[in-house]
């Protein structure tokens, strides 16, 4: 029962964490906005507190600033549309009762518990490798010259490397909305006369939108600040250069904190643009 | 169109036969229902005609022709699931049209049907709303609305009225019942209620195990049915069933009398006579449950809804000679 007393209690013992959690969004935000405003290069000594939007109008002004804007594009792009369409097919397939499930969906989710860093490492040296790795290896039994994954196409292979890493988390959000699809749904669609195809396109497909729709969300929000894997593999080089890249290398390779903190802003301002075009498009499967 | 007939079919589910080898007839036009326990293999029996579950062995035909291999599709059987089993995403109309298009068939007609299906169905008004804006009611007349416009050769219900409340139930059985008269389409009928089946069928087919207790008219099953297990599962309220002494006297192992077969009178003369314990007043009638009678643990009778009885008097009961049920120590009828 929520009396009076109860609430303020609650609001009281709420305080803190509240509070914290505040501080630790608001204090970061807070410093950025400020920095953005001044030029602030800490090696060379120089703060100057207030120079305007100098840092924004240089930070935007610059040819990279809008090749990193397609590169974060194409590659949240790509990952979400692997991610999504394999996800849905593992989905469909591990809904199915095999033998040993219990261990294969726990293998199937490993790759999501790999922290970037590492798996960004293991895929450069062990896979991608073009002497020792194990994909030019497969190339070579096959008498095919080894591929150089990440000088010849780095672009590709950061967004393979991430998809691997983010299916997991697909399938699994999948794979709980399949398994909470009414099977009479399904029976009913086979007695009306559809087959399997039309089955899922009628009844699988629109029974997964909502669910289709948080990954989509989710991941947007973390694939926009992809950092460990391009540090890893390509330090930004051959159009890898995402915006998040981008802000990296303007605070700590050019040591302009100024400069970096506005672009920091203008990432925040872009990820919010982004979020409420997904929202508009796909948030109504969120209703009903 | 519509006779349905199965022919030594069997169901294993792995080691575990759950319908030993059956043969049924469902006439063209008839209301059959399937009515048993839970467990006792009616919905198996269903899907099995439906085509959602293969047979193990045996065949189905369905006018003659044999369908044991045939798609669920190509069966021309619609089917209603007791959760409905309404397409979410869809409006009631797109719901209806689904079988329709997906049978391929051209716009006009399609919706020619739609709006004749909401018609009968009392559906016109909410042809645009999404299932989860509809009452249970009305979910289940969508559901019937999907089965009719593909007008198929006979109609499977599954349970269909078992997530709808008393009066609704009532009312929803009333209207499946005008819909067989209007549509004179075999239907078969899937339930564990005996009253669903008395009051709609034709033919009722009692289950148990897997096995056909006896199939009949609802009247035959009433009047006579051919095992303890029909005696006791048909009426309501039970059958009353004696055993011993008094079973021997009229050369059975067990005498079974409906409540409605028992008059009550004066304790001195009547040939059993007992204590009245509860008794429920129905406004029309009066269920009595008459204890010490020295026959069973507790007799149930029918009596006029405003009997004087109380709790604790006592009574005196004569059943109707021509109308107790005799059965031997196999639990089978003797006539």
């Amino acid at each position: 029962m929520a009396t009076k007393a109860s609430t303020s209690a609650a609001r009281l013992m709420m305080a803190p964490a509240v509070t914290l959690l505040l501080g630790w969004m608001l204090v970061p935000l807070t410093m950025t906005l400020y920095f953005s405003f001044a030029d602030y290069r800490p090696l060379r000594g120089v703060f100057e507190p207030w120079i305007g939007f100098d840092n924004y109008a240089r930070f935007t002004s610059s040819g990279s600033f809008w090749d990193a804007i397609w590169a974060t594009l194409i590659m949240v792009g790509a990952i979400l549309a692997i991610t999504v369409t394999l996800g849905i097919l593992l989905a469909l397939l591990l809904d199915k009762p095999i033998f040993g499930q219990g261990v294969v969906r726990i293998l199937v989710i490993a790759p999501f518990f790999v922290m970037p860093t590492v798996s960004a490492l293991v895929w450069k040296n062990m896979m991608m490798d073009p002497v020792n790795g194990v994909l030019s290896h497969v190339f070579r039994f096959f008498g095919a010259t080894p591929f150089d994954w990440l000088t010849q196409a780095p672009l590709t292979s950061i967004i393979l490397i991430v998809s691997w890493q983010w299916l997991p988390f697909a399938t699994l959000i999948l794979l709980t909305a399949i398994q909470s699809l009414d099977g009479e749904q399904l029976e009913a669609a086979e007695m009306d006369g559809a087959p399997p195809l039309k089955r899922f396109w009628f009844i699988i497909l629109p029974h997964l939108a909502r669910a289709i729709t948080i990954v989509i969300l989710i991941q947007t929000i973390f694939l926009l600040g992809i950092f460990a894997e391009i540090f890893v593999t390509t330090q930004g080089s051959f159009g890898t250069r995402t915006l998040t890249y981008l802000v990296f290398q303007r605070v700590l390779e050019s040591q302009n904190v100024g400069l970096g903190s506005a672009g920091g802003i203008i990432a925040v301002i872009l990820a919010n643009i982004v979020a409420i075009f997904l929202m508009r498009a796909v948030g109504k499967n969120l209703d009903a | 169109m519509g006779q349905i007939k199965l022919n030594q079919v069997t169901k294993s589910f792995g080691d575990v036969q759950v319908i030993p080898p059956l043969d049924l007839t469902i006439e063209e036009g008839e209301f059959a229902v399937f009515v048993g326990p839970s467990g006792c293999g009616k919905s198996t029996l269903l899907r099995l005609i439906a085509g959602l579950e293969d047979v193990t062995t045996g065949h189905i035909e369905i006018d003659g022709r044999d369908v044991t291999n045939v798609q669920p599709a190509q069966r021309g059987l619609a089917m209603v699931f007791q959760s409905y089993a309404l397409y979410p995403h869809m409006s009631v109309r797109k719901n209806i049209a689904f079988p329709l298009r997906m049978a391929g068939m051209d716009e006009a007609e399609q919706k020619k049907r739609v709006e004749r299906a909401a018609s009968v169905l009392n559906l016109t008004d909410y042809l645009d709303r999404r299932p989860g804006q509809l009452s249970g009611g009305q979910r289940q007349r969508v559901a019937i609305g999907r089965a009719i416009v593909r007008e198929p050769a006979a109609f499977l219900f599954d349970e269909p009225l078992s997530n709808l409340d008393a009066a609704l139930r009532h009312g929803m059985r009333m209207e499946i019942g005008e819909l067989h008269q209007s549509l004179a389409t075999t239907m078969i009928y899937v339930t564990h209620d005996q009253v669903e089946a008395m009051t709609m069928a034709d033919k009722i087919v009692v289950l148990r195990a897997g096995v056909i207790e006896q199939v009949g008219s609802p009247l035959e099953l009433y009047r006579s049915p051919r095992n303890l297990f029909v005696a006791g599962f048909i009426g309501s309220p039970t059958m009353n069933l004696i055993e011993g002494a008094e079973a021997q006297k009229h050369g059975a192992a067990t005498i079974g009398v409906r409540p409605e077969h028992i008059a009550t009178g004066d304790p001195e003369t009547s040939p059993w006579s007992g204590t009245v314990g509860l008794s429920e007043h129905l406004g029309s009638d009066t269920f009595l449950h008459v204890h010490d009678t020295g026959l069973t643990e507790s007799i149930t009778v029918r009596a006029d809804g405003e009997v004087p009885l109380r709790h604790g008097d006592k009574v005196g009961l004569t059943p109707i000679a021509d109308r107790i049920h005799k059965f031997d120590a196999q639990g089978l009828r003797i006539e």
